[in-house]
């Protein structure tokens, strides 16, 4: 008998002893989200958790036949918590980075990191080629690139705006810099209120959170403009996190993303919560 | 420690180090003229002058530097009035916001500084020279101000180094200057000791220099009167 092989009597054994005490209910996963980042994830005025990721979770657990209990937990405190096995996966708006996946491990993207501009709808930038576009700088930098040649008549000496220290300002930094003057803001609210008093021409962010704002009566008349790029600098996308030893639940999780993708569900519930279908590109 | 890092990061703060000191030297003097204007209402007798002296020293005193700059930052912007008219060509920049901040709220507490110093000037003093025939420019010119100066020099060269700290917050509305710099190589490295270490030793050198002048300034001013000690 490998050791291989009684490890899994054994994990089997455990995986009776459980269900047994459990009175052959599904296996519970605990899974944590921050509860204060809409659409994604938020805290109903009566206390309960809604958005996004909610309901994926839910859609996920349902595919992976356990039970799910999502808990709302400060995002400082996500990445430690998950490690000291407060609970099992994180789902938080939180993207795949390389300095994240340094202390845990991800699931595939079950969501794109799709990043747009934001302009006036009185300016010139208004016309920026490749509205409605969506370019992944993985597979076609090239193509991003001949995108960003296109728009530099109307770029040409503008000023952009960008959150200091985010995937979008490495994005402005690398493809950007010699064409606009990037001015860094600390957060999104900040280089939005200067779009909107003409500080600045335009403004690089998560469309997501871009598209929201458009739709608030604080940023009436700006409007997305040109394409919507994704990939690349911006990072593989968002993910579960799990921890790195938790192999067999990664699995079962990249499988169940897999399949919500296929079939729509992500883009169904992507369109009822954010307005823009955030399906990962590939 | 690793040299290499803090001497690269020096080199990067370096950069910011002319606008630091070009937003501290302007609003510095653009506030010392300010403060002899306040100054000068705060001791007239007519209280049509007086009292809104009083007023924007009260406001500006009372009131976090921060705020005022976020005010005058983000506040102005929202008036569409204020966007289409002249002074939105400097006010729609960053720099300018800055600058009018600083100046305004040095102005309110230098002028605190200078009407002690008037004060201080002893009665008898100004009888003195107004005896001897002394006309109220020459007055001024040769007994009030002398005075004043060597009073309140000690209280002003405390405000200059506060206004040399107080630009760093002019990082937090996008201008880069050291602070703005070190926050930025902070968010890079992750390594946010050394990064503020070297933005800190910077300001204690230019402080150092400010408090050196000040201090050379104040022998040259009490010259007189350490010899009849």
């Amino acid at each position: 008998m490998s050791l291989k092989a009684v490890l899994q009597v054994s994990m089997v054994c455990a995986g009776l002893w459980m269900s047994a005490s459990h009175a052959a209910e599904a296996p519970v996963l605990k899974i944590a989200t921050e509860g204060a980042y809409a659409p994604w994830n938020f805290t109903k005025p009566g206390g309960q958790l809604d958005g996004f990721e909610i309901d994926l979770a839910h859609d996920l657990c349902q595919r992976m036949k356990v039970t799910c209990q999502i808990t709302a937990q400060d995002w400082d405190g996500l990445i430690p918590s998950l490690n000291a096995g407060k609970f099992d996966a994180i789902m938080a708006g939180m993207s795949i980075t390389e300095k994240r996946q340094e202390v845990i491990g991800f699931s595939r993207p079950y969501a794109a990191p799709l990043n747009g501009f934001l302009v006036m709808d009185k300016g010139a930038l208004t016309a920026l080629p490749g509205a409605g576009s969506s370019i992944d700088l993985d597979h076609d930098e090239a193509g991003a690139k001949a995108l960003i040649a296109q728009m530099t008549p109307l770029l040409k000496g503008k000023v952009l705006g960008v959150q200091g220290s985010t995937t979008a300002s490495a994005f402005a930094e690398k493809y950007l810099s010699n064409l606009v003057e990037v001015r860094e803001y600390k957060t999104v609210d900040a280089h939005n209120l200067d779009l909107l008093s003409g500080r600045i021409d335009a403004v690089l962010a998560n469309a997501v959170v871009l598209k929201l704002a458009t739709e608030g009566d604080a940023m009436q008349g700006s409007k997305m403009a040109g394409p919507i790029f994704a990939g690349g600098v911006f990072g593989p996308g968002i993910g579960v996190g799990l921890r790195k030893s938790d192999v067999e639940l990664k699995a079962h999780f990249d499988q169940a993303i897999t399949e919500a993708v296929a079939d729509g569900t992500v883009k169904r519930l992507s369109q009822k919560w954010l307005k823009l279908d955030v399906t990962p590109l590939k | 420690m690793d040299w290499g890092f803090l001497s690269d990061c020096l080199q990067r703060l370096l950069r910011g180090v002319p606008l630091t000191l070009e937003l501290a030297m302007f609003s510095c003097l653009i506030g010392f003229v300010l403060a002899w204007v306040l100054c000068a209402m705060r001791l007239s007798d007519r209280r049509w002058l007086d009292y809104p002296a009083r007023a924007f020293i009260e406001v500006f005193r009372g009131t976090p530097l921060l705020v005022q700059l976020f005010i005058i930052y983000y506040g102005l912007g929202q008036f569409a009035w204020l966007r289409e008219s002249f002074a939105w060509a400097y006010l729609r920049e960053a720099y300018w916001c800055v600058l009018l901040a600083l100046s305004l709220n040095t102005a309110a507490y230098a002028s605190e500084i200078l009407r002690g110093g008037v004060l201080s000037v002893p009665g008898g003093q100004k009888e003195a020279a107004v005896a001897m025939g002394l006309t109220q420019t020459q007055l001024w010119r040769y007994v009030v101000l002398p005075l004043a100066w060597r009073q309140m020099l000690p209280a002003y060269g405390n405000e200059i180094i506060l206004m040399v700290k107080s630009t760093s917050l002019a990082s937090i509305v996008t201008l880069m200057e050291v602070t703005g710099i070190a926050a930025r190589l902070v968010s890079e490295s992750y390594r946010p000791v050394e990064v503020f270490i070297c933005a800190g030793a910077l300001y204690l050198t230019f402080n150092f220099l400010v408090t050196r002048v000040v201090m050379l300034l104040e022998t040259r001013l009490r010259r007189g009167m350490q010899r009849g000690r």
